[in-house]
């Protein structure tokens, strides 16, 4: 049984031919740039016309890069597996493996070795599903579902074992993990946060962002950027590379020019689970200085949507995992700056209706329209958000965004499908 | 191969695999210091006991619903992981519609049901709508949905909204259904006071129409026909995009009837304290199950058991959480044993008909039909 072999987005490998090449400076991560430098303008003058300046105060910033890491660094252990074309949904139970891993170890000997623990028991989690996935040749989605529930069940067990009667611990959380240190760029936190009081246009902006990324940074949160563009060399940049993401669009064709497939589809899979505990420990170890049951809430799924989102590239994933750090930042700080973001999607829609009005697409232009019309008058009707509105936010535009541009997505071409050695018609 | 090796080998799979889940469960409770074979045997006879046999067909039924909704989207390929957030959403409305009505008896549980299952179908449908009309895959759109459902239901569970305050307590519900829209349960199991959910009647119903509707039907036929080969499909004139959107609302349909036995057969009302995650319960069971109405009860029956008995396990200390990882294995080995016995059975008919192709040659040609055959079977 293959349940889900393709998943949705329409095969367009072939562009087609008369397709214009963007200009230089938006190409690659020139793009990337601009559209975050468009971005923070966009923002600067909602906050101006608002005044809700928590849209890009440090503290919101900084909140969101701490929201970001633990999905970023599951999006990531997803870019792994699936370059490789193995689906990996059981990112949610290797995560929480890790998590509990870090609290057991780590209230008894420290953050670090709580770390290395988290990240050991989310590769054994991904070890399982390689076994399962590569050597078996059993449906991915069918393993990665028994893994979360593997993950939880054994986390849940183990914890009721290993917890219970612990110092402040418990059936469902583990004691304290003392914490693991910060760091700060010397020297820039105090002029920043003079010029992010001075609310000026873009510069306090910027200000706020810069202090929010440089100060009081988590080590581990350090790591984890490192892990993101040492996969991007590794991946894309190394011979190694090459092959591993050669066994994610065509297995039959890496084997026939001697690349060990499974051996690959092994490593993947497993440093996918590794990555993914290691983003249960960033939860368990900085986010919550405790491992708590259901801690990983959905983040294993979400980190496999921010990548799927950054199509199966890690400037993607990392721009998927951003956005869904700030909305939650956003919601669990300020739902006047929610209230204020209504006013930048009314205005991105209506853009994007004008733009589709201009390359003669109406009808998708029109519902834009409608839609900016609609989120414009909301936001003028009103001063606050309900507080489950703002919840929904990272999830709704998730949606949105994916309903706007999953027909531009490409995933790896053999994702998801079953690879026997010597099996090539 | 002879009907009672085709038997054996059917029968072969899930039994290795709760085999192989025992074992490790085993491992597990000695780790712990308990002794397996006593503790199973507290399980089963704790499970004989006439108050948790219905607690288990309790328990199964609702499975069974979550299952099938799973499952109707498998048949087809797609995974509908959002049988959580159509249940949910689709009990709390119809909750709060049928504590709003005043109706005739059977209307009224007409009524309530009739608009759980829209909700759901609705809440699903619009994942297929995203897969057919915007291509976004119905598995992240149906995580989304899940958590949008999930804010949705806190926004709407407030008071002055559907819900109402009782005297006393933190809970918040919507207005308790009146008698007329309840469902009575039926004293099945004899010699205790607990009684089987009434609605276990509409499971049965849902499973042989379900059955009915995928094997019987033209409908079904192109469902299957789009799950096994879609280009097949699309040849033989299936509108395949319907065909998503029809299944999405489907499933979403039965998974509206998820909460129904609770609500109508025990609580009367949805408040905050409603059953949650049962739509991955039913993933896991449709996939026990292999997506087959009889398989399903099966899986939804032995996950009653190991749930409901497993509160013996208090009493021994020993984690109940241990019956979530024979679960999980249980899920995972039953996979893994289908495949090994796949494989089996194909190089099987490939070493018979190499073997008979080996004692009769045909006239006029001799070998290349026995050599490619066991050259396929060494493969």
């Amino acid at each position: 049984m293959s349940v889900t072999s393709e998943r949705g987005a329409p095969d367009v490998a072939t562009r087609p031919a008369g397709a214009r090449l963007r200009p230089a400076w938006l190409r690659g991560w020139r793009r990337i740039l601009v559209g975050a430098g468009v971005l923070v303008v966009l923002l600067s003058i909602v906050r101006t016309v608002t005044g809700a300046t928590d849209l890009t105060s440090s503290g919101t910033v900084a909140a969101a890069l701490g929201l970001a890491v633990p999905i970023g660094m599951a999006g990531l252990g997803g870019l792994w597996s699936e370059r490789a074309g193995v689906v990996n949904i059981g990112l949610e139970g290797m995560m929480i493996l890790g998590s509990f891993g870090a609290g057991w170890i780590g209230w008894q000997h420290g953050p670090w070795a709580g770390l290395v623990t988290a990240v050991v028991f989310g590769a054994l989690g991904g070890l399982v599903h390689a076994v399962a996935t590569v050597t078996f040749g059993v449906d991915q989605i069918v393993s990665g579902v028994a893994i979360n529930i593997l993950g939880l069940g054994a986390t849940k067990f183990l914890a009721s074992l290993l917890l219970t009667g612990t110092p402040g611990g418990g059936q469902t959380q583990s004691p304290q993990i003392k914490p693991i240190g910060t760091i700060s760029i010397p020297w820039i936190g105090d002029p920043l946060r003079t010029l992010e009081r001075k609310n000026w246009f873009l510069l306090a902006d910027l200000a706020g962002i810069l202090r929010g990324i440089t100060t009081d940074i988590s080590w581990i949160t350090i790591i984890a950027v490192l892990l993101v563009v040492a996969t991007y060399y590794v991946l894309w940049r190394t011979p190694f590379g090459l092959r591993l993401r050669s066994c994610g669009e065509d297995p039959y064709a890496a084997e026939s020019l001697g690349v060990r497939v499974y051996r690959y589809k092994y490593v993947a899979v497993t440093v996918s689970g590794a990555l993914a505990g290691f983003g249960g420990a960033f939860l368990a170890i900085v986010a919550a200085s405790i491992y708590r049951e259901g801690q990983t809430g959905g983040r294993g799924y979400i980190g496999l949507a921010a990548m799927i989102f950054g199509n199966w590239r890690p400037g993607g994933l990392v721009a998927g995992a951003g956005l869904f750090g700030y909305t939650d930042a956003m919601q669990l700080r300020s739902s006047e700056a929610v209230h204020a973001l209504l006013l930048l999607v009314a205005v991105g829609l209506l853009a994007l209706a004008v733009w589709s009005a201009l390359r003669r697409r109406f009808v998708s232009g029109a519902i834009s329209l409608v839609a900016g019309v609609v989120i414009g008058w909301w936001y003028l009707g009103t001063d606050t958000l309900p507080s489950q509105v703002t919840f929904a936010t990272p999830y709704v535009t998730t949606l949105l965004v994916l309903a706007l541009a999953s027909q531009r997505l490409r995933m790896p071409k053999a994702d998801g499908l079953v690879y026997r050695k010597g099996t090539s018609q | 191969m002879s009907i009672s090796r085709r038997v054996a080998l059917g029968v072969a799979a899930p039994l290795l695999a709760i085999v192989f889940s025992l074992l490790v469960t085993s491992v597990v409770l000695l780790f712990t210091g308990a002794q397996p074979l006593e503790t199973f045997q507290a399980m089963v006879q704790y499970a004989g006991r006439p108050r948790t046999q219905v607690l288990i067909i309790n328990s199964a039924t609702t499975y069974y619903f979550a299952a099938v909704a799973v499952a109707i989207g498998f048949r087809m390929n797609l995974f509908n992981i959002g049988v959580d957030g159509q249940y949910r959403l689709a009990a709390l409305v119809s909750a709060a519609l049928g504590g709003a009505l005043h109706l005739p008896r059977v209307l009224h549980v007409g009524v309530v049901i009739l608009s759980a299952m829209l909700v759901g179908a609705a809440w699903a449908g619009f994942a297929g709508y995203l897969k057919v009309r915007r291509g976004v895959s119905e598995v992240i759109s149906t995580i989304m949905l899940n958590f949008v459902a999930t804010a949705g239901i806190a926004y709407l569970l407030a008071p002055g909204r559907l819900a109402v305050t009782t005297q006393g307590s933190n809970n918040l519900g919507t207005r308790p259904i009146p008698e007329s829209g309840q469902v009575g349960g039926l004293p099945l199991v004899p010699g205790t006071p607990l009684k089987v959910y009434g609605l276990v009647v509409l499971a049965v119903i849902v499973g042989a129409a379900f059955w009915f509707v995928i094997n019987r039907t033209r409908f079904g036929f192109d469902l299957r026909a789009t799950g096994m080969n879609e280009a097949a499909a699309v040849a033989s004139g299936v509108d395949v995009r319907k065909m998503v959107v029809a299944a999405m609302v489907l499933s979403g349909a039965v998974a509206g009837l998820v909460g129904m036995p609770q609500l109508l057969g025990a609580s009367y009302t949805y408040s905050l304290d409603f059953p949650a995650g049962l739509g991955f319960t039913g993933i896991a069971i449709a996939l026990l199950g292999r997506n087959h109405p009889v398989g399903i009860a099966v899986g939804a029956l032995l996950w009653g058991f190991l749930d409901n008995s497993s509160q013996i396990l208090n009493l021994r200390d020993v984690p109940v959480e241990i019956v979530q990882i024979t679960q999980g294995v249980i899920v995972l080995s039953v996979v893994v044993a289908y495949e090994l016995v796949r494989r089996y059975r194909v190089s099987a008919v490939q070493r018979d008909v190499g073997r008979r192709l080996a004692e009769s040659p045909p006239p006029g040609g001799d070998g290349p039909p026995a050599a490619a055959a066991t050259q396929g079977a060494s493969t």
